[in-house]
Protein backbone atom coordinates (compact mmCIF):
# COMPACT_ATOMS: atom_id res chain seq x y z
CA UNK A 1 0.00 0.00 0.00
CA UNK A 2 2.88 2.72 1.13
CA UNK A 3 4.25 1.29 -1.95
CA UNK A 4 1.68 2.53 -4.13
CA UNK A 5 1.57 5.88 -2.01
CA UNK A 6 5.39 6.74 -3.00
CA UNK A 7 4.68 5.43 -6.99
CA UNK A 8 1.92 8.19 -7.71
CA UNK A 9 3.58 10.79 -5.51
CA UNK A 10 6.59 10.32 -7.65
CA UNK A 11 4.20 10.29 -10.68
CA UNK A 12 2.61 13.04 -9.59
CA UNK A 13 5.92 14.62 -8.82
CA UNK A 14 7.19 13.77 -12.19
CA UNK A 15 3.96 15.16 -14.37
CA UNK A 16 4.36 18.62 -12.91
CA UNK A 17 7.66 18.89 -14.04
CA UNK A 18 6.86 17.87 -17.33
CA UNK A 19 4.01 20.20 -17.41
CA UNK A 20 6.18 23.41 -16.36
CA UNK A 21 8.80 22.49 -18.95
CA UNK A 22 5.88 22.27 -21.56
CA UNK A 23 4.56 25.64 -20.17
CA UNK A 24 7.96 27.34 -20.41
CA UNK A 25 8.53 25.91 -23.77
CA UNK A 26 5.08 27.12 -24.82
CA UNK A 27 5.91 30.73 -23.35
CA UNK A 28 9.00 30.94 -25.41
CA UNK A 29 6.97 30.56 -28.95
CA UNK A 30 6.32 33.75 -30.70
CA UNK A 31 3.62 35.42 -30.37
CA UNK A 32 1.94 36.13 -34.24
CA UNK A 33 -1.70 37.25 -33.38
CA UNK A 34 -1.12 40.22 -34.24
CA UNK A 35 0.20 39.81 -38.07
CA UNK A 36 -2.48 36.81 -38.13
CA UNK A 37 -5.52 39.07 -36.89
CA UNK A 38 -4.26 41.64 -40.26
CA UNK A 39 -4.22 38.91 -42.28
CA UNK A 40 -7.50 38.30 -41.59
CA UNK A 41 -8.69 41.57 -42.53
CA UNK A 42 -9.06 42.48 -38.79
CA UNK A 43 -7.69 45.39 -36.44
CA UNK A 44 -7.20 44.03 -33.24
CA UNK A 45 -7.65 46.81 -30.25
CA UNK A 46 -3.95 48.57 -29.66
CA UNK A 47 -2.46 47.97 -26.04
CA UNK A 48 -2.11 50.80 -24.04
CA UNK A 49 0.14 51.95 -20.85
CA UNK A 50 1.18 54.82 -19.28
CA UNK A 51 4.45 55.35 -19.57
CA UNK A 52 6.86 58.46 -18.51
CA UNK A 53 8.02 60.29 -21.55
CA UNK A 54 11.82 60.56 -22.22
CA UNK A 55 12.48 63.94 -21.32
CA UNK A 56 9.60 64.52 -19.22
CA UNK A 57 9.23 62.39 -16.87
CA UNK A 58 7.43 61.99 -14.32
CA UNK A 59 4.99 63.15 -16.84
CA UNK A 60 2.69 60.18 -18.54
CA UNK A 61 1.44 59.48 -22.34
CA UNK A 62 -0.10 56.41 -23.72
CA UNK A 63 -1.75 55.19 -27.01
CA UNK A 64 -5.21 55.73 -24.94
CA UNK A 65 -4.35 59.61 -24.43
CA UNK A 66 -3.96 59.80 -28.09
CA UNK A 67 -7.29 57.96 -29.15
CA UNK A 68 -8.80 59.97 -31.85
CA UNK A 69 -5.69 60.83 -33.54
CA UNK A 70 -3.16 58.30 -35.86
CA UNK A 71 -0.43 56.83 -34.19
CA UNK A 72 2.70 55.50 -35.37
CA UNK A 73 4.07 53.49 -32.73
CA UNK A 74 7.76 52.73 -32.74
CA UNK A 75 9.85 50.76 -30.79
CA UNK A 76 13.14 51.58 -30.96
CA UNK A 77 16.77 52.07 -28.96
CA UNK A 78 20.24 54.22 -29.30
CA UNK A 79 21.84 51.10 -30.17
CA UNK A 80 20.21 49.72 -32.85
CA UNK A 81 21.94 50.17 -36.41
CA UNK A 82 18.54 50.04 -38.49
CA UNK A 83 16.70 52.48 -35.81
CA UNK A 84 19.14 55.24 -36.98
CA UNK A 85 18.33 54.01 -40.72
CA UNK A 86 14.36 54.47 -40.13
CA UNK A 87 14.78 57.76 -38.02
CA UNK A 88 14.11 60.10 -41.14
CA UNK A 89 11.25 57.92 -42.70
CA UNK A 90 9.75 58.68 -39.38
CA UNK A 91 10.80 62.14 -39.46
CA UNK A 92 8.82 62.54 -42.67
CA UNK A 93 5.61 60.67 -41.46
CA UNK A 94 5.56 62.70 -38.18
CA UNK A 95 6.26 66.12 -40.63
CA UNK A 96 3.21 64.79 -42.24
CA UNK A 97 0.78 63.92 -39.58
CA UNK A 98 1.38 67.43 -38.04
CA UNK A 99 0.44 69.23 -41.04
CA UNK A 100 -2.47 67.30 -41.29
CA UNK A 101 -3.42 67.61 -37.92
CA UNK A 102 -4.48 63.83 -38.10
CA UNK A 103 -1.90 62.52 -35.05
CA UNK A 104 1.34 61.55 -34.26
CA UNK A 105 4.42 59.16 -34.40
CA UNK A 106 5.02 57.74 -30.83
CA UNK A 107 8.62 56.40 -30.13
CA UNK A 108 8.79 53.67 -27.50
CA UNK A 109 12.36 53.42 -26.20
CA UNK A 110 13.09 49.89 -24.43
CA UNK A 111 16.54 48.84 -23.19
CA UNK A 112 18.24 51.83 -23.19
CA UNK A 113 19.49 54.30 -20.70
CA UNK A 114 18.02 57.80 -20.59
CA UNK A 115 21.08 59.70 -21.44
CA UNK A 116 21.83 56.89 -24.73
CA UNK A 117 18.04 57.92 -25.83
CA UNK A 118 18.34 61.48 -25.70
CA UNK A 119 21.60 61.49 -27.36
CA UNK A 120 20.51 59.53 -29.99
CA UNK A 121 17.35 62.09 -30.29
CA UNK A 122 19.73 64.93 -30.27
CA UNK A 123 22.02 63.37 -32.42
CA UNK A 124 19.39 62.19 -35.35
CA UNK A 125 17.11 65.33 -35.02
CA UNK A 126 13.84 63.17 -33.58
CA UNK A 127 11.07 65.45 -33.56
CA UNK A 128 8.56 62.95 -32.36
CA UNK A 129 7.92 62.79 -28.82
CA UNK A 130 9.02 58.74 -26.70
CA UNK A 131 8.22 56.98 -23.90
CA UNK A 132 10.57 54.66 -21.80
CA UNK A 133 9.18 51.38 -21.44
CA UNK A 134 11.64 49.98 -18.94
CA UNK A 135 10.58 46.92 -18.06
CA UNK A 136 9.33 45.90 -21.94
CA UNK A 137 5.45 45.61 -20.33
CA UNK A 138 4.37 47.41 -23.52
CA UNK A 139 6.70 45.33 -25.66
CA UNK A 140 5.57 42.42 -24.73
CA UNK A 141 2.03 43.38 -24.95
CA UNK A 142 2.98 43.85 -28.49
CA UNK A 143 4.71 40.67 -28.75
CA UNK A 144 7.94 42.79 -29.60
CA UNK A 145 11.29 41.51 -29.07
CA UNK A 146 13.22 43.09 -30.95
CA UNK A 147 14.47 46.97 -32.01
CA UNK A 148 13.12 48.53 -34.52
CA UNK A 149 9.14 47.71 -34.60
CA UNK A 150 6.40 49.86 -36.02
CA UNK A 151 2.34 49.75 -35.40
CA UNK A 152 0.26 51.97 -37.00
CA UNK A 153 -2.99 52.87 -34.75
CA UNK A 154 -6.07 53.88 -36.42
CA UNK A 155 -7.75 57.00 -34.70
CA UNK A 156 -10.35 54.69 -33.34
CA UNK A 157 -7.59 52.17 -30.94
CA UNK A 158 -6.74 49.50 -33.55
CA UNK A 159 -4.05 48.33 -34.74
CA UNK A 160 -3.93 48.67 -38.82
CA UNK A 161 -0.10 47.89 -39.49
CA UNK A 162 2.80 46.28 -37.97
CA UNK A 163 6.40 45.66 -39.13
CA UNK A 164 9.27 43.95 -37.33
CA UNK A 165 11.82 45.40 -38.61
CA UNK A 166 13.16 48.44 -39.96
CA UNK A 167 10.30 50.88 -41.82
CA UNK A 168 10.72 52.15 -45.16
CA UNK A 169 8.87 55.25 -47.11
CA UNK A 170 7.08 52.95 -49.25
CA UNK A 171 5.83 50.35 -46.69
CA UNK A 172 5.14 53.92 -44.27
CA UNK A 173 3.32 55.66 -47.16
CA UNK A 174 0.49 52.29 -47.66
CA UNK A 175 0.27 52.01 -43.83
CA UNK A 176 -0.50 55.87 -43.87
CA UNK A 177 -3.19 55.28 -46.41
CA UNK A 178 -4.98 53.02 -44.73
CA UNK A 179 -5.94 55.45 -41.56
CA UNK A 180 -5.71 58.62 -42.78
CA UNK A 181 -8.95 59.98 -44.22
CA UNK B 1 59.80 57.87 22.92
CA UNK B 2 59.33 54.32 22.87
CA UNK B 3 55.59 54.53 24.31
CA UNK B 4 54.69 57.36 21.65
CA UNK B 5 55.94 54.98 19.29
CA UNK B 6 53.59 52.67 20.07
CA UNK B 7 50.67 54.90 20.07
CA UNK B 8 51.72 55.69 16.08
CA UNK B 9 51.67 52.11 15.27
CA UNK B 10 48.54 51.86 16.85
CA UNK B 11 46.87 54.69 15.18
CA UNK B 12 47.87 53.36 11.62
CA UNK B 13 46.85 49.89 12.71
CA UNK B 14 43.25 51.66 13.17
CA UNK B 15 43.64 53.49 10.08
CA UNK B 16 43.80 50.75 8.09
CA UNK B 17 41.69 49.08 9.66
CA UNK B 18 38.87 51.90 9.27
CA UNK B 19 40.23 52.33 5.30
CA UNK B 20 39.98 48.46 4.41
CA UNK B 21 35.78 48.44 4.38
CA UNK B 22 35.81 51.27 2.61
CA UNK B 23 38.65 50.07 -0.12
CA UNK B 24 36.49 46.65 0.06
CA UNK B 25 32.98 48.33 -1.48
CA UNK B 26 34.42 50.09 -4.18
CA UNK B 27 32.68 48.68 -6.97
CA UNK B 28 34.67 47.09 -10.00
CA UNK B 29 33.04 46.35 -13.91
CA UNK B 30 33.78 42.44 -13.84
CA UNK B 31 32.12 42.24 -9.92
CA UNK B 32 29.17 43.46 -11.81
CA UNK B 33 29.41 42.57 -14.85
CA UNK B 34 28.31 38.38 -13.24
CA UNK B 35 25.05 40.01 -11.56
CA UNK B 36 23.59 41.37 -14.04
CA UNK B 37 22.10 40.45 -17.73
CA UNK B 38 22.18 41.82 -21.14
CA UNK B 39 18.97 43.30 -21.18
CA UNK B 40 18.47 42.72 -25.29
CA UNK B 41 20.53 39.34 -25.60
CA UNK B 42 18.92 37.88 -22.40
CA UNK B 43 22.41 36.45 -21.15
CA UNK B 44 24.51 37.52 -18.37
CA UNK B 45 26.66 40.99 -19.06
CA UNK B 46 29.79 39.34 -18.62
CA UNK B 47 29.40 36.77 -21.69
CA UNK B 48 27.48 39.60 -24.06
CA UNK B 49 28.97 41.06 -27.13
CA UNK B 50 26.53 43.28 -28.50
CA UNK B 51 26.21 46.83 -28.79
CA UNK B 52 23.72 47.08 -26.09
CA UNK B 53 25.63 45.36 -23.79
CA UNK B 54 28.52 47.82 -24.74
CA UNK B 55 26.23 50.65 -23.94
CA UNK B 56 25.40 48.92 -20.47
CA UNK B 57 29.27 48.46 -19.59
CA UNK B 58 29.46 51.94 -20.05
CA UNK B 59 27.27 53.17 -17.93
CA UNK B 60 28.64 50.56 -15.06
CA UNK B 61 32.01 52.76 -15.85
CA UNK B 62 30.68 56.14 -15.45
CA UNK B 63 28.58 54.83 -12.49
CA UNK B 64 31.47 53.79 -10.78
CA UNK B 65 33.66 56.61 -11.95
CA UNK B 66 31.01 58.78 -9.57
CA UNK B 67 32.15 56.92 -7.02
CA UNK B 68 28.54 54.72 -6.64
CA UNK B 69 28.78 51.58 -4.62
CA UNK B 70 27.87 48.06 -6.15
CA UNK B 71 24.32 48.35 -4.62
CA UNK B 72 23.45 51.85 -6.00
CA UNK B 73 24.80 50.95 -9.39
CA UNK B 74 23.05 47.69 -9.33
CA UNK B 75 19.84 50.13 -8.58
CA UNK B 76 20.86 52.16 -10.92
CA UNK B 77 20.44 49.42 -13.59
CA UNK B 78 17.31 48.43 -12.75
CA UNK B 79 15.80 52.03 -13.20
CA UNK B 80 17.37 52.07 -16.63
CA UNK B 81 17.04 48.83 -17.49
CA UNK B 82 14.01 47.22 -15.65
CA UNK B 83 13.81 44.39 -12.82
CA UNK B 84 15.01 41.71 -15.97
CA UNK B 85 18.44 43.76 -15.68
CA UNK B 86 19.13 41.49 -12.10
CA UNK B 87 20.28 38.06 -13.18
CA UNK B 88 17.19 36.65 -11.02
CA UNK B 89 14.04 34.57 -12.78
CA UNK B 90 10.97 36.46 -13.29
CA UNK B 91 8.75 36.37 -9.52
CA UNK B 92 5.41 35.75 -12.05
CA UNK B 93 4.60 33.27 -14.72
CA UNK B 94 6.90 30.57 -15.45
CA UNK B 95 10.07 32.46 -13.49
CA UNK B 96 8.19 31.50 -9.97
CA UNK B 97 9.17 27.55 -10.38
CA UNK B 98 12.76 28.61 -9.94
CA UNK B 99 11.77 29.76 -6.38
CA UNK B 100 8.92 27.40 -5.78
CA UNK B 101 10.85 23.85 -7.01
CA UNK B 102 14.10 24.25 -5.00
CA UNK B 103 12.11 25.25 -1.72
CA UNK B 104 9.41 22.14 -2.33
CA UNK B 105 12.23 19.44 -3.29
CA UNK B 106 13.25 20.65 0.47
CA UNK B 107 10.00 20.14 2.30
CA UNK B 108 9.99 16.62 0.45
CA UNK B 109 13.34 16.00 1.88
CA UNK B 110 12.89 17.15 5.33
CA UNK B 111 9.44 15.33 5.43
CA UNK B 112 10.99 12.06 4.36
CA UNK B 113 13.89 12.49 6.92
CA UNK B 114 11.39 12.68 9.59
CA UNK B 115 9.61 9.73 8.45
CA UNK B 116 12.82 7.65 7.47
CA UNK B 117 14.65 8.70 10.84
CA UNK B 118 12.50 7.23 13.30
CA UNK B 119 12.84 3.96 11.14
CA UNK B 120 16.52 4.00 10.50
CA UNK B 121 16.82 4.29 14.41
CA UNK B 122 14.50 0.99 15.26
CA UNK B 123 16.30 -0.83 12.83
CA UNK B 124 19.55 -0.62 14.11
CA UNK B 125 20.58 -3.27 16.90
CA UNK B 126 21.19 -1.67 20.62
CA UNK B 127 24.65 -1.17 21.38
CA UNK B 128 26.07 -1.50 17.93
CA UNK B 129 29.00 0.85 17.96
CA UNK B 130 29.36 -0.01 21.55
CA UNK B 131 32.38 -2.55 21.96
CA UNK B 132 31.87 -4.89 25.01
CA UNK B 133 34.77 -4.49 27.53
CA UNK B 134 36.71 -8.15 28.06
CA UNK B 135 36.66 -9.75 30.68
CA UNK B 136 40.04 -9.59 32.95
CA UNK B 137 42.21 -12.72 34.10
CA UNK B 138 42.87 -13.41 37.73
CA UNK B 139 46.55 -12.10 37.45
CA UNK B 140 45.43 -9.13 35.36
CA UNK B 141 42.79 -8.03 37.94
CA UNK B 142 45.28 -8.26 40.70
CA UNK B 143 47.93 -6.16 38.77
CA UNK B 144 44.87 -3.79 38.42
CA UNK B 145 44.59 -3.58 42.12
CA UNK B 146 48.55 -3.22 42.64
CA UNK B 147 48.82 -0.18 40.49
CA UNK B 148 45.31 1.54 41.60
CA UNK B 149 46.97 0.78 45.29
CA UNK B 150 50.43 2.72 44.44
CA UNK B 151 48.44 5.34 42.66
CA UNK B 152 46.37 5.86 45.79
CA UNK B 153 49.65 6.23 47.92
Amino acid sequence: MKRVTVAVLAAVVAAALIGMLAYGLDAREVDLSIEQALARGERPTAPSRELAVLDAAPATRSVSDLRGKVVVLNFWASWCGPCEAEAPVLDRAQERLERAAAGTVLGVTRDDSTPDSLKFVREHDVTYPSVRDVDTKLARDYASRNVPETFVIDARGRIAAARRGAVDEAWMDEALAKVLP
Amino acid sequence: MRRSGLLLALVAVLLCLTAAPATAQRAALPDIEDEVMCVSCEIPLNVAESAQADKQRDLIRALIAQGRGKEQIKAALVAEYGEDVLALPDRSGFGITAYAIPLALMALLAGGLVVLLPRWRRRTPAGIGVAAAPELSDFEARRLDDELERYER
